[in-house]
Parts: structure tokens; sequence; C-alpha cells
């Protein structure tokens, strides 16, 4: 694997994420759910939100790391804030 | 109509999930890897931290190379889709002419990318191109090697003679799917050329035509090959789209580190327009269902 140049920080990135993969395939077998309509006017299942959340994420951190610089705390709690609402509303 | 679920059809997909994670999910967590160091090769890498992504939201460089990229593509979709709509419209339904008209059109549709950047290499060129030529002996002065809105238009043409005969294909398929009944039902009612058009056959072929505009868009918004092969970027930077200035600063000056960090804005961009595309064709199945 020494190809793939891999960091903590990278590994604990791709952890995090697939860690999330598992325990929502896990939340899906377990509690199976309808899909609902949300904010956006369009069916979400927790699949989807998980998505919206995580590609919405990255953004979020970008456009903080253009206009206010590192460290990226600030985005981490705004990303936080962000799932909440797209879980809640989305 | 309800499409039916099961779940079990996931394990036909799983030879191809384990090809993909080889060809694309490694691939890309390299990526991730190197757009947080830096190396001066021989495989040793220094943390870098978030200073690549920093220089590059910041680089104006890469950001012009994003909007000629951006630019390539609205501008061949805002012709290849009117475009392909009216070439499907006005192809044969049926017979041996139909048969024909979908052979010619499959045609560079199966030429590969590089051959069709060599073809309108040569095929432009003022000494020994037919194209070039003709213009010349025209009076036009053409000439793409030296400048940028020549350079532009050749590849934008190229574009289109590539791959319009998607677009008409796609909305091709879709038209013959409209059932016999309406074309009558809209004679009866003395319906006008356009709005059988408009509320007929547009309908009809939005699924296809959304398929259409994605792949054209996904496609175009990467492309490298073809302009790289017939301007290799120029004149000066002119058509150095991002996907060849990303190539050249990570092969050519071996920045990986930036270029990797652009690749990644570049990727999130992607991935949000496609999931547009997806939540949008989804939901219009969903609502054609009911």
């Amino acid at each position: 694997m020494a190809w793939m140049a891999w960091t903590l920080p990278t590994a604990a990135f791709f952890g995090t994420i697939a860690l999330l993969l598992v325990i929502f395939t896990v939340l899906a077998i377990k509690y199976p759910e309808t899909p609902r309509l949300g904010l956006l006017r369009f069916e979400t299942t927790r699949g989807d939100r998980l998505f919206i959340t995580l590609l919405g994420s990255g953004f979020i951190n970008l456009i903080w790391l253009a206009t206010m610089g590192a460290p990226l705390w600030g985005a981490l709690a705004l990303c936080l804030v962000y799932a909440v609402a797209v879980f809640r509303w989305v | 109509m309800d499409k039916t679920q099961n779940n079990k059809a996931w394990f036909l997909v799983l030879p191809v999930l384990v090809l993909v994670a080889f060809s694309a999910v490694l691939p890309l967590m390299t990526v991730v890897n190197y757009s947080v160091q830096d190396t001066f090769g021989n495989n040793e890498f220094f943390w870098a931290g978030l200073d690549w992504f920093d220089e590059m939201l910041h680089s104006d460089r890469m950001w012009d190379a994003l909007g000629k990229q951006a630019l390539f593509s609205a501008i061949i979709l805002a012709i290849e889709v009117p475009l392909g709509i009216f070439v499907a419209l006005n192809m044969p339904k049926r017979g041996f002419w139909a048969s024909f008209c979908l052979v010619v059109m499959a045609l560079p549709l199966l030429i590969p990318f590089n051959v069709v950047g060599t073809i309108w290499q040569i095929f432009g060129r003022v000494d020994i191109g037919l194209l070039g030529h003709t213009l010349a002996a025209l009076g036009i002065d053409y000439n793409y090697t030296s400048d940028a809105l020549d350079a532009w238009a050749t590849l934008i043409v190229m574009d289109v003679w590539h791959w319009t005969s998607l677009v008409a294909l796609l909305a091709y398929a879709g038209l013959q799917s409209i059932p016999e009944a309406y074309y009558q039902a809209a004679k009866i009612d003395q319906a006008s050329r356009w709005a059988v058009f408009r509320y007929i056959e547009l309908p009809k072929m939005q699924g296809v035509l959304l398929i259409a505009v994605l792949l054209r868009f996904m496609d175009s918004f990467m492309i490298y090959t073809e302009p790289f092969v017939v301007t290799g970027g120029g004149p000066g930077n002119a058509t150095t789209f991002l996907s060849i200035d990303l190539v050249k600063m990570a092969i050519g000056q071996f920045d990986l580190g930036p270029a990797a960090a652009f690749s990644l804005m570049y990727f999130l961009v992607i991935l949000l327009i496609s999931w547009v595309f997806y939540t949008v064709m989804t939901n219009l199945d969903k609502a054609e269902g009911k």
C-alpha cells in the first residue's frame, strides 16, 4: 500500500466515511424506512440524506477555506449543524 | 408502474463493484492522499495539510481553466441538444432509410477519441487539410494554431461532429416510443407542427434528453484527448481546459499535490451536477409512473 501514500488524517477521513456507510447499511436492514418528502420537494431516504450531507460538507469546507482560511474547525461545526438540518428537514 | 425492488440484485453488480474499486475508488483515495502532501519523487511524501487547497482556491490559472471548461460545455450543449433533436425529428421513421440513417449516425461515435483529434488536426490544417485549405481558398483567414477564436471554433465543430449523433440517436429512440394514437389525436385537434412538438414529442423525449444532456455534460466537462491532440491547449493557453492543465501540472511539472487538490474540487463539482441530474431523472420516472 506504500504507493497510495497514506497518512493518518486521510486514513481517519476514509475510515469515518466507511464507518458511516456500515452504520447506515445496518440501520437500513434493521429499521427499513419509507422515503419521505422534505424541504427540497423530492423523496429522500436516509442514504440520500447522508449523501447530501457529505457532498454539502465538502463544499462548506472549501468555501470556509477560501473565505476564512485554515483551520477548519468552524467549518466542521457548521457541517454538523448542516447535517442535523438535512436529516431533520430534507 | 412500480418497479420491482429486490435487494438481492445487488449481488449481481458485485463484480463491477470490485472492478470499479480497483480502477476508480483506490486511485481516487490516492488522489486524496496526494492532495495533503508534497513529493519530490522516490515515493517520499511530506505533510502539507491544507496548503494545496488554499493555494488552488486562490489560483487564477486554475479558475481560468475551469471557466474555459465550463464555457466549452455550455457552448456544445447549446448546439448539440437542439441540433440532435432537429436531426432526430427529420430522420425517416421506418424502412431502409431509417436503418441507413442510424448506421451513418452511429459512425462518428465508434471512432476513438485520439483518432477524432488526429482527423481534425489534419482536416483543419491550411497546407494539407481539406477544411483549412478550402477556407483559405475562400479568402477566410483561418488558422487554428495561431488564432484563439479559430482554435475554439475548430474544437467546438469537432465535438459537434463527434457527439451530436448521440443526442440524435437518444432523441430518435424517444420519438419512436410515442404511440401513433397521439399523432392521430393531434391531427383531429388540428394541432400545429409546433404544438405537436411542444406538447407531445418534447414531453415524451424528456427522459432520454436528460440522459443525453447528462452524458454530454460529463464528457465535455472532462474532455481531454481531442483538444490535446488538435491544439495541445494552444495557441498560448487559449484552449487549455482544466483537464489539460491538471495533467500538465501533475505530470509535466510533477506538482502532484496542487493538481490532486484541484482534481478533488473538480470531482466535487461533477458529483454535484451529476447528482442533480440523477435526482431530476428519478423523480421524473416516479412522476410518470403515477
